[in-house]
């Protein structure tokens, strides 16, 4: 097991230094520089911030430059907040889009199991049917439109919830809701299909015959044989949503990350565009090697022991 | 055939699987007893209905299958009336089932230990370390090797023939008063078969069990079971003791069957097969179902569907060749010398018992 992380955090390393090496030579091929807007500004102040922050000199040296300091977890300052570091700045805006993103993910995977496996069990009823329309709105609708529709009537008619401030739990809610659409919708489809796959399967069968109640079969033999092929797509959803969703993160101002990447890039504001593009592709290693570990524990034919490797 | 020595009764059961295309009919009209203890096999080619027969039996028929007439007692309770909480509470505990194919029938993601306690935890209410232990003493006794180490091993670390050790375990954790086997060795190599068959007529015997031996087998057959019933589509059209069913068969379908089953001493150079394939259930032909396969239908064959004939108290046919009206045929070669040796073996019996039962009579019949 040590060995096999020790191998998996090397990839990790790898991967990561070619996402830094393929995002920086493709950022500077953006047009424009971060001072194109700045008209005020004379050639030659121009050639002294560029001298500042080190953009006169060749794209293969900036770039080793760049290596050099995020070897040593200097990230560079951002250009576009008056010099702040870019470790502070995504630091401090991480923090609600991850607890935002977290409840969602939670929320949506466990209610969209619940479904799903309701559905698969009374499989061609109208239970069956409303998980399905259930599952097809939870995709095609865009959350921004889930989270205009929260807003009004929970928040505006109801007044149940706050609508667009950052403040305690209470302000999660509907953000969390309308985040939460697109995974419950995701794992109640996925679940339902795995789920009828494998009440038709022979150790189903088995498992009838000992005499088991329907939950009994259910609980015991059916939900966990139908959960490990979720685990896949969760993983990836997760990182997608924890990241942050700039629409989402818009309408309810939460001041997390998703809004800044945008930002950054209009900006050419390029030590936080490696900033926002590393943090993104370490998550989502992480998140895939968390989710190979999981597989290995749920389903102990991939489990990783002395013996296979 | 009202035995009290039968512990399951089948009377006229009849199934149909509803379809776009209409209704099957996959069961037309069984009947059977097992007596308890013994074995009885239930012969027939794929879709003769032998499988069905035992899921209804089990109560694990899908959705849309529709049991239209018929009774299953057990124990003086007709099952068919039971309640699916009542029938819960039979199966796995008085009746229980070990399935086809071990490398799709166990749980992959459980330890074995714990499917074959599961039984003992539902029926008896044990707690986990108890029913542990004594699935630990199942495994020794269906033969698992080391199983004091393998007992929190998965399905996967296992070989086919030991899966279905593990699957007999399950089966037999509970003592069940009848096994059902449905064909426990078709997805085995032949000698982990005959491994498989020799543990469950050893296991037999120590839990005294009855067993129902679902197989299109026929060489299973003849060391397993004590009674034959030869099913074909959805009817059982010969029934007896396993000599009478393989030496003195009397339905041509039996014939057929016997026939194209390689023996150690079979001559010339062609296995024979039946013609033909058998008929669609969702309109099942008047008369006969064989007929249209059958070299030695008769004209009433494809009118009217021929009633059971008795050869012995313990044999049956439906064929009509048995009428006393019916012309006399020679069935196929290898019949005939099956016969034969029957007859052989038979008189030898007869002189060490110093018996004078006429039995040659029924030679001649033929």
């Amino acid at each position: 097991m040590a060995k096999y992380l020790a191998k998996r955090i090397f990839y990790l390393i790898l991967t990561l230094f070619i996402v830094i090496t393929v995002t920086f030579f493709l950022m500077k091929l953006l047009p424009g520089t971060p001072l194109t807007n700045q008209a005020k500004l004379s050639k030659s102040q121009i050639a002294l911030i560029y001298q500042q922050y080190g953009l006169d000199k060749p794209v293969w040296q900036q770039y080793l430059l760049y290596l050099a300091g995020a070897v040593k977890g200097n990230f560079g300052t951002s250009f576009q907040f008056s010099d702040q570091p870019v470790s502070y700045l995504l630091s401090s805006r991480i923090g609600p889009s991850l607890q935002i993103g977290l409840q969602a993910m939670i929320v949506g995977v466990i209610v969209g199991i619940i479904i799903g496996a309701f559905g698969a069990m009374k499989q061609n009823t109208w239970v069956d049917t409303t998980t399905t329309v259930v599952s097809i709105l939870g995709i095609s609708i865009p959350s921004f439109v889930l989270a205009v529709l929260l807003q009004y009537y929970l928040g505006l008619k109801l007044g149940w919830f706050p609508i667009a401030e950052w403040g305690g739990f209470i302000y999660t809610v509907l953000p969390t809701l309308a985040l939460g659409a697109t995974p419950l919708a995701e794992s109640a489809r996925f679940v339902r299909t795995e789920m009828v796959d494998v009440l038709s399967s022979d150790y189903i069968e088995l498992a009838k015959a000992k005499g088991l109640s329907r939950m009994g079969v259910i609980y015991h033999h059916a939900l966990r044989n139908s959960l490990i092929p979720l685990i896949t797509i969760v993983g990836p959803l997760a990182v997608n949503i924890m990241t942050g969703s700039m629409v989402v993160e818009n309408i309810f101002s939460i001041p997390g990350i998703g809004e800044q990447f945008v930002k950054s890039v209009l900006t050419n504001d390029y030590p936080t565009i490696m900033g926002l593009t590393i943090i993104y592709s370490f998550m989502l290693c992480v998140v895939l090697l968390v989710t190979d570990i999981l597989y290995g524990i749920v389903d102990p034919r991939i489990r990783l022991t002395g013996k296979a490797n | 055939m009202d035995n009290e020595k039968d512990i399951l009764e089948v009377r006229n059961l009849q199934v149909n699987f509803k379809t776009y295309a209409g209704d099957v009919k996959a069961i037309r009209n069984v009947s059977f007893d097992l007596r308890k203890g013994e074995t009885l096999a239930i012969v027939g080619e794929s879709g003769s209905g032998k499988s069905v027969t035992t899921r209804t039996i089990m109560g694990l028929n899908a959705s849309n299958a529709d049991i239209t007439s018929g009774s299953i007692v057990y124990k003086g309770q007709d099952l068919l009336k039971k309640s699916e909480k009542e029938m819960q509470a039979i199966r796995g505990q008085d009746i229980a089932e070990i399935f086809q194919d071990p490398m799709t029938s166990l749980d992959p993601t459980m330890k074995i230990g714990r499917q074959i306690a599961e039984p003992l935890m539902v029926h008896k209410g044990m707690k986990k370390e108890k029913a542990l232990a004594q699935a630990l003493e199942m495994m020794k006794l269906v033969g698992i090797t080391d199983a004091e180490n393998r007992i929190n091993d998965y399905p996967h670390q296992f070989s086919g023939g030991m899966r279905q050790r593990i699957v007999i375990a399950i089966a037999l954790i509970n003592y069940p008063e009848i096994l059902i086997a449905d064909e426990p060795t078709t997805a085995l190599d032949v000698t982990i078969q005959s491994q498989i068959l020799h543990l469950m007529k050893e296991l037999q015997d120590k839990i005294s069990t009855s067993i129902i031996f679902i197989t299109h087998d026929l060489g299973v057959v003849a060391g397993m079971a004590d009674r034959v019933a030869v099913m074909y589509a959805g009817k059982i059209v010969e029934y007896g003791t396993v000599d009478e069913v393989f030496y003195n068969p009397k339905h041509p379908y039996t014939w057929g069957l016997l026939s194209s089953m390689p023996t150690l001493d079979s001559s010339g150079d062609s296995l024979p097969s039946i013609p033909g394939t058998p008929p669609d259930l969702l309109d099942p032909p008047t008369g006969d179902a064989f007929a249209a396969r059958n070299a030695y239908a008769l004209k009433i064959d494809t009118e009217q569907e021929p009633p059971f004939f008795k050869v012995s108290d313990t044999h049956y046919a439906a064929t009509w060749l048995l009428h006393p009206d019916a012309p006399k045929v020679t069935p196929p070669a290898q019949i005939v010398e099956r016969q034969e040796k029957y007859a052989t073996m038979q008189k030898a019996w007869l002189k060490t018992q110093q018996s004078t039962t006429p039995v040659e009579e029924e030679e001649e019949q033929q």
